[in-house]
């Protein structure tokens, strides 16, 4: 009797068990195959992006009419950011495909340049012709390469769940086990032989530039020394126990990192080997029930500011987060805003200590300006305003363009129905530089539930 | 008797009356505190000085008691209107003036907010001292969302480092965004497939503690302890030899960061 009860239960439970292990197995596949789906789609995509966008590239360098061009340059830009898109969703955290990031991306810079521009006053000139070939010939090296991996792919069946696995594991002759690795490390490698006269790695530039940081002054301070203007920055010299490291190859001006940890408190500052000027101040702590406004907030931030020797420097921006302040400062020279020269300050709003200092742009771009008067009136700037924004505030100020080059402007605050605008008219040709619409606050979710 | 009495008890009535009125007025309309109300605060004065702008028609926007805006151009013009100096801040002569001017309810501005009689208690807002506000102050270009996925993976990829170790990976998120070698959006960049370990083993999805909501604000707000880094890693489980030949900038905590 009992034995067949045990054989009834144990039956049941390994049918059971098998029902249960089919199930998940198959969910487990189906979620792979989805996933390596996924993959999939932005791989064949990107291939096919590519096909495009060599021959889009091709056709417009036959192309003369301007009335041809632009259409054609907007649509090489929407195809590159499209391919931009596929590449950032293909598994290759391992195996960096950053030269073909870098080559969309450029092309992509450059069509929009010229798209936008009116190319009847102002056609392709010579060295954009040749950089327009320049693309179209790594775009066709690129898509020969792409469409190998897409043969191999298509006919070994390879998966893109593989390849993670494959780029931990190199043969002996250094070649990973895997065509789309293969293939794609072929594309980099393509890069590197046919741009090698003209590679200049802007954006990731590698080695220690000094010159980055223009307003980095004074002598090289050892670690005593720098330990030394910590403990005045950070009001500490009561023997707090300092931990100090120094900056590696690749910092862009060389610095001490200083940091302590004492009562629940964290306190880290990055200073300039040269001068021991701060970049960066934070410190981490509870904060208490608030007792300052944001305003006295502010007096304090100023304050600390004149003390470590920022001079001239406007609130442009304060906002509270939490009983935090946090305060955005430009420096002002002679009346003219100058945004690249920022500082922000944190100010706790419990008790008014400083808890952060960030003065890296300040330190970059800070030089002595000679600003040239306007060329146009304030009141022709004004009118290169649209004329349904209703103008409430204006200054002098010098912003960066889009090509990173600072230049003067006429900052307009405006109001149109609900919403602010910053809009920058350039005071030497009136053009409108850049307009932006101001973030309100948001509705907080949480309230609302 | 009673003839001679009648006069007196309406006096004495009047009176009563009166000092009611003038001794009640002057409660309900002290609430502003001390404080220069500056844009960017927020708080009951924030809330009151929207509720009476609004009452004189200066202010038309949504009583949400945070100063943005909306409430900064509001102030500007009632000090022009009343021959103040323009500064867009609410010192002592523009809330007496404002108090002069109008009035505050503050039960109804308040039912009005909430849509009940009760402000929301508490909530995620810890340190019940400082009024519930309905919205919150969010940097220029971000969303309380954006900010939130954010946090979500600094949480998970550093908690338990130090602060500015924190501050730094979120930094190095929007370092990324702004390379051209990687995706142009926050979610395009944490999602990219095997870039992040905490998205690629599911601790992303960990609830992330108020720490690395700040270390995110600060970073948006321009902070980068990590030196411009694009890349970090941990030594100790690092699988890729590619990583250890970038520039390494420095270390803070378990992570060096390189560009």
């Amino acid at each position: 009797m009992y034995r067949w009860i045990t054989i009834t239960l144990l039956t049941v439970a390994l049918i059971s068990v098998s029902i249960w292990g089919y199930h998940s197995n198959k969910q487990k596949n189906d979620l792979y195959v989805q996933a390596e789906n996924e993959y999939q789609r932005s791989f064949h995509e990107l291939t096919y992006n590519m096909d495009v966008l060599n021959d889009q590239i091709g056709t417009s360098l036959a192309m003369n009419s301007p009335d041809k061009l632009s259409p054609q340059f907007v649509d090489i830009w929407r195809i590159s950011s499209n391919a931009h898109a596929n590449t950032g969703q293909l598994p290759m955290g391992l195996l960096p495909i950053h030269k073909t990031e870098e080559f969309l991306s450029d092309l992509g810079d450059f069509t929009y340049q010229t798209a936008i521009r009116n190319l009847d006053d102002d056609p392709l000139t010579d060295e954009e012709t040749e950089q327009l070939e320049k693309f179209y010939k790594q775009s066709g090296e690129i898509r020969d390469e792409l469409r190998e991996a897409q043969h191999l792919s298509l006919s070994n069946g390879s998966k893109w769940m593989d390849v993670e696995q494959a780029l931990l594991n190199t043969d002996t002759d250094g070649k990973k086990d895997n065509d789309m690795v293969n293939s794609f490390q072929a594309v980099e490698d393509s890069f590197n032989a046919s741009t090698e006269e003209t590679t200049e790695e802007s954006t990731t530039s590698t080695d220690t530039e000094e010159h980055s940081y223009k307003n980095v002054t004074g002598n090289d301070l050892t670690e005593e020394e720098a330990l030394k203007k910590a403990e005045k920055i950070f009001g500490r010299e009561d023997g707090t126990e300092w931990t100090i490291t120094k900056s590696g190859d690749g910092a862009l001006t060389p610095m001490y990192s200083v940091s302590y940890d004492e009562n629940g408190e964290r306190g880290y500052a990055d200073l300039t080997v040269k001068g021991g000027h701060p970049l960066n101040l934070l410190i981490s702590r509870e904060i208490d029930g608030k007792q300052l406004s944001l305003n006295e907030g502010f007096e304090i931030a100023s304050d600390y500011l004149s003390e470590l020797g920022f001079d001239e420097m406007q609130l442009f921006q304060s906002s509270e987060y939490d009983k935090v302040g946090i305060y955005s400062f430009v420096y002002e020279d002679d009346g003219v805003r100058v945004f690249s020269d920022a500082v922000e300050v944190k100010v706790a709003l419990d008790n008014g200590d400083i808890t952060g200092l960030t003065a890296n742009n300040y330190f970059k771009n800070h030089v002595k300006r000679d600003i040239p008067n306007p060329a146009i009136s304030e009141e022709e700037a004004r009118d290169a305003v649209n004329q349904n924004v209703t103008i409430q505030e204006n200054h002098l100020a010098i912003i960066d363009d889009s090509q990173g080059k600072e230049i003067l402007t006429y900052e307009f605050l405006g109001t149109r129905d609900d919403a602010t605008y910053r809009i920058f008219i350039n005071a030497e040709t009136g053009a409108e530089e850049k307009i932006e619409k101001m973030t309100d606050a948001e509705i907080n979710y949480n309230s609302v539930i | 008797m009673n003839r001679v009495h009648k006069p007196m008890i309406f006096s004495l009535t009047l009176f009563v009356f009166l000092s009611v009125f003038i001794f009640a007025k002057p409660e309900q309309t002290s609430a502003f505190s001390d404080q220069v109300i500056q844009q960017g605060a927020v708080g009951e004065d924030v809330i009151e000085l929207q509720a009476r702008l609004k009452h004189i028609g200066f202010y038309n926007g949504k009583i949400d008691g945070v100063f943005g805006w909306g409430t900064y151009w509001a102030l500007r013009n009632f000090q022009y209107e009343f021959g103040m100096e323009i500064d867009g801040l609410a010192g002592q002569t523009a809330k007496d003036k404002l108090v002069q001017t109008t009035n505050y309810d503050k039960e109804k501005v308040k039912q009005e907010m909430y849509g009940t009689g009760t402000a929301p208690s508490g909530g995620n807002n810890e340190g019940g001292e400082s009024a519930p506000v309905s919205s919150t102050n969010v940097p220029q270009g971000y969303s309380n969302n954006d900010i939130q996925l954010m946090a979500n993976a600094v949480y998970g990829e550093s908690r338990g480092e130090p602060y500015e170790g924190q501050v730094a990976v979120a930094a190095v998120i929007l370092n990324r965004v702004n390379s051209p070698l990687f995706p142009d959006t926050v979610s395009g960049v944490i999602f990219e497939p095997r870039a992040f370990t905490a998205v690629a083993d599911g601790q992303i999805w960990l609830e992330p503690n108020e720490q690395a909501r700040e270390a995110v604000l600060d970073a948006i707000n321009g902070w980068d302890p990590s030196g411009n880094a694009l890349y970090y890693f941990n030594p100790d489980t690092a699988t890729s030899g590619w990583i250890w030949s970038r520039p390494q900038i420095k270390t803070i905590g378990k992570h060096i960061f390189c560009s």
